[in-house]
């Protein structure tokens, strides 16, 4: 069994609005799943499904091989992307009370709490109350509770929201760790530097479709279109010189700096052999740059959407 | 599943219980009200203990032995001044008023021609008392001329009551109807403010875990509907709580006040409602005892058992119905402002129940609308009880009515509560949206 979480052509729609059509995802196990998707695509309908909120109109879900079922909630995190906790409760009394209601004994919950009130260095709020903490350390309180019962499957929503850059590491690191211990985690952000950083495999979903999934390195490689930075120094006239690329390449765009005699210019090839080129650029000039553009999960992103509302 | 509810019982409870304002309210509520009880006690003592003076200018010959002092009133009799004389001294000597009697030949004539002189506008009871004493004169008077004497008079003047009693054959007193629906009034009324003020606290707490929007990660653990039964008992446990230290302080502190007050809280129901000329008909003693009898008789024959039984059940149905209801509307609003337009058509019923119940039901505990309201599942909780201390079957609520009343209360319960629930489970995750009924209907169908 590969996967921890499979999805098969889940719809939901809530009146005439349709949250998700016929999603179908494979999410494999110890790795880092990157959601994503513009605001209101259907991302939080989608995990409001697998954490049981709300339930799928049509489609199927099987979590670790077995349909979804009311007793894999104690095997699941969820950091909800609207969060917050109760106010006037003291932080440990609500980190206790959250546990249990995950399905830990209460002498557990605290030995575990205790550990990563350490580990995160904050043992000494445990007295305080919610009130008197900033939104920062909110922030550490909820997410140590939503990994505390030490789910095989953890979802994140926008995790890095209200954390300052510090904290926003120390928390990613802290994914990363879980990751390494064997957790699956589900990463739900519309951040793509984020998600370059973190993310082995993604899901793009755009208006309640799936519009793309797989191997974000697969993907990239699928997105590479042969279009090359090269940089030159030249010592002949620059004029000359592109005019005779021009003949021969299909040259995007081009920059010339003459202090320095250096020529920048972006070029598509028809296909992803570059000895030919290199060959013949080598005999002109000093050839100073030449790499491939991969497209960010950015590009990809913005291009792929782009790509689907004009197909419309 | 029940591990998971119990915590959410014990969390709201606490939650509940440890509220500053609760704790407030659980300690002054009943320094308030018995401080209220103490105050209103001790004006009516002062107003009692205020005796009116009404001084008599009689030029007449009659009426001179009739006007005798009574708790409320003294008469002093004035002589040889005239009327203007009279009045400047009244005036200042600060009296109620004066009453003068003109010289006339008959006592009809000196009738017709008297007047009562106030400072302002006499008191209603005293000119009824005033008329009463020359009225009963003038009777004697008129028929003497038709030959009565004035024993056969007084033979005649003797008051009348009719005596009561049911078919059965048991002696009936007058009231008896109205007490035992006050009593059930009270559970009745317990049970309506019960349900405003705890299901009030059950819809600010669903609105706080809205607007904290620590909901979502509950509800990640637990399903909707738990948090929102967990919510509900823990409220009510909590409101029973507060209930029971309120009764028990309450009581504590009265009986301490009428002790150290000495407040006879008898007196202050008495007083108010003692129609003009009772203080005649006090003379039979032996009756009244026997009434009294009666009375108690009475307030024990009351069902109390069956009472106790079905406050309980009326009570824990009816609230389940309301407070998820609460539960609902909090779900549905992102803030108390906005639960307005919601919690008006909740409460009409509730008012509606009271009033009916105090207006019909005292009257006629067993005709159509009390009969039609006890059934009426939003209304029934109070309207029954009110009913109930009539005890069941024969004179009484027949035994269909109870049990259709209370099968119809768990049908709606069952309804209103899968309802709410559908709401809940809805609104909860909603935000920014102000909500219209044709919203909340729309949700029923997700």
């Amino acid at each position: 069994m590969d996967n921890i979480l499979v999805a098969k052509n889940v719809s939901k729609s809530y009146g005439n609005y349709t949250a998700l059509s016929s999603i179908s995802l494979n999410i494999p196990k110890n790795c880092i799943y990157g959601l994503l998707g513009p605001n209101g695509a259907g991302k939080t309908s989608f995990i409001r499904i697998i954490n049981q909120i709300t339930h799928p109109d049509t489609g199927e879900i099987l979590f670790n091989g077995e349909p979804l079922a009311p007793q894999h909630i104690s095997y699941i995190g969820y950091l909800p992307e609207e969060r917050g906790l109760y106010k006037s409760m003291k932080v440990g009394e609500q980190a206790l009370y959250l546990a249990q209601l995950k399905g830990l004994s209460k002498a557990e919950a605290k030995k575990r709490l205790k550990y990563w009130f350490d580990r995160l260095d904050i043992g000494d709020w445990w007295n305080k109350k919610i009130q008197e903490l900033s939104k920062g350390m909110a922030q550490k309180i909820q997410f140590i509770v939503t990994v505390l019962h030490e789910p095989k499957l953890l979802i994140f929503d926008e995790p890095f929201s209200g954390f300052d850059p510090i904290n926003a590491n120390i928390i990613k690191d802290e994914i990363l760790q879980l990751k390494e211990k064997g957790t699956s985690i589900i990463f739900s952000t519309h951040r793509m530097e984020s998600v370059e950083e973190l993310c082995e495999y993604i899901a793009l979903i755009h208006k309640s479709e799936k519009i793309l999934d797989g191997k974000l390195s697969e993907i990239k490689k699928a997105y590479k279109n042969n279009v090359f930075n090269v940089g030159l120094e030249i010592q002949q006239d620059v004029d000359a010189l592109m005019g005779n690329l021009n003949k021969n390449y299909n040259i995007l765009s081009s920059s010339f700096d003459g202090g320095e005699n250096q020529l920048d210019f972006r070029v598509q090839l028809p296909s992803s052999h570059t000895a030919g080129i290199l060959a013949e650029l080598s005999s002109m000039a000093n050839v100073n740059r030449f790499e491939e553009t991969i497209p960010s999960a950015n590009d990809i992103f913005i291009q792929t959407v782009n790509n689907k509302d004009n197909d419309r | 599943m029940i591990g998971k509810l119990g915590l959410i019982i014990k969390r709201e409870y606490l939650a509940k219980v440890r509220n500053r304002s609760f704790i407030v309210m659980t300690i002054l509520s009943p320094l308030l009200i018995v401080g209220m009880i103490v105050l209103i006690a001790y004006l009516t003592k002062i107003n009692d203990n205020e005796k009116r003076v009404i001084s008599i200018l009689n030029e007449s010959a009659f009426f001179h032995q009739e006007f005798k002092p009574t708790e409320q009133i003294s008469y002093i009799h004035l002589d040889g001044i005239d009327l203007e004389e009279a009045k400047d001294s009244i005036n200042s000597m600060g009296y109620y008023g004066l009453l003068y009697l003109p010289y006339g030949k008959d006592a009809e004539t000196v009738a017709k021609s008297a007047y009562l002189y106030t400072k302002d506008n006499p008191n209603t009871q005293m000119t009824q008392h005033l008329e009463g004493i020359i009225q009963r004169r003038l009777r004697q008077g008129r028929l003497e001329k038709l030959g009565v004497s004035q024993d056969q008079f007084s033979q005649v003047e003797q008051p009348f009551e009719i005596n009561l009693a049911t078919f059965d054959g048991e002696k009936s007193v007058k009231g008896i109807n109205e007490i035992k629906a006050f009593i059930g009034g009270g559970f009745g009324y317990a049970i309506m403010m019960f349900i405003i003020i705890y299901g009030g606290f059950v819809m600010r707490s669903v609105i706080e875990e809205k607007t904290s929007r620590i909901i979502e990660v509950i509800i990640s653990s637990v399903k909707p509907f738990q948090l929102m039964l967990g919510k509900i008992i823990g409220t009510s446990l909590a409101g029973i709580t507060q209930f029971t230290i309120w009764l028990i302080s309450a009581s504590l502190l009265l009986f301490l006040a009428v002790m150290l007050f000495g407040i006879d809280l008898g007196s202050m129901a008495n007083n108010t409602n003692m129609p003009p000329g009772a203080m005649n008909e006090m003379s039979q003693l032996a009756t009244m005892d026997s009434e009294m009898m009666t009375y108690a008789r009475e307030i024990l024959d009351i069902p109390w058992g069956l009472l106790i039984v079905s406050f309980f059940i009326y009570f824990v149905l009816g609230y389940l119905i309301y407070s998820s209801i609460y539960a609902a509307i909090g779900a549905a609003v992102d803030n108390e402002t906005d639960t307005q337009q919601f919690i008006f058509p909740i409460i009409l019923p509730l008012m509606l129940a009271i009033y009916v119940g105090f207006f019909s039901v005292f009257s006629n505990p067993h005709g159509p609308i009390a009969v039609g309201f006890s059934l009426f599942p939003l209304t029934s909780p109070i309207v029954m009880l009110m009913r109930l201390p009539g005890g069941i079957g024969e004179g009484g609520v027949p035994l269909w009515q109870l049990l259709v009343s209370i099968g119809l209360l768990i049908i709606t319960f069952l309804g209103i509560v899968s309802l709410a629930a559908k709401i809940y489970r809805v609104g909860i995750l909603m935000y920014g949206k102000k909500p219209t009924y044709k919203e909340l209907i729309k949700w029923l169908r997700y």
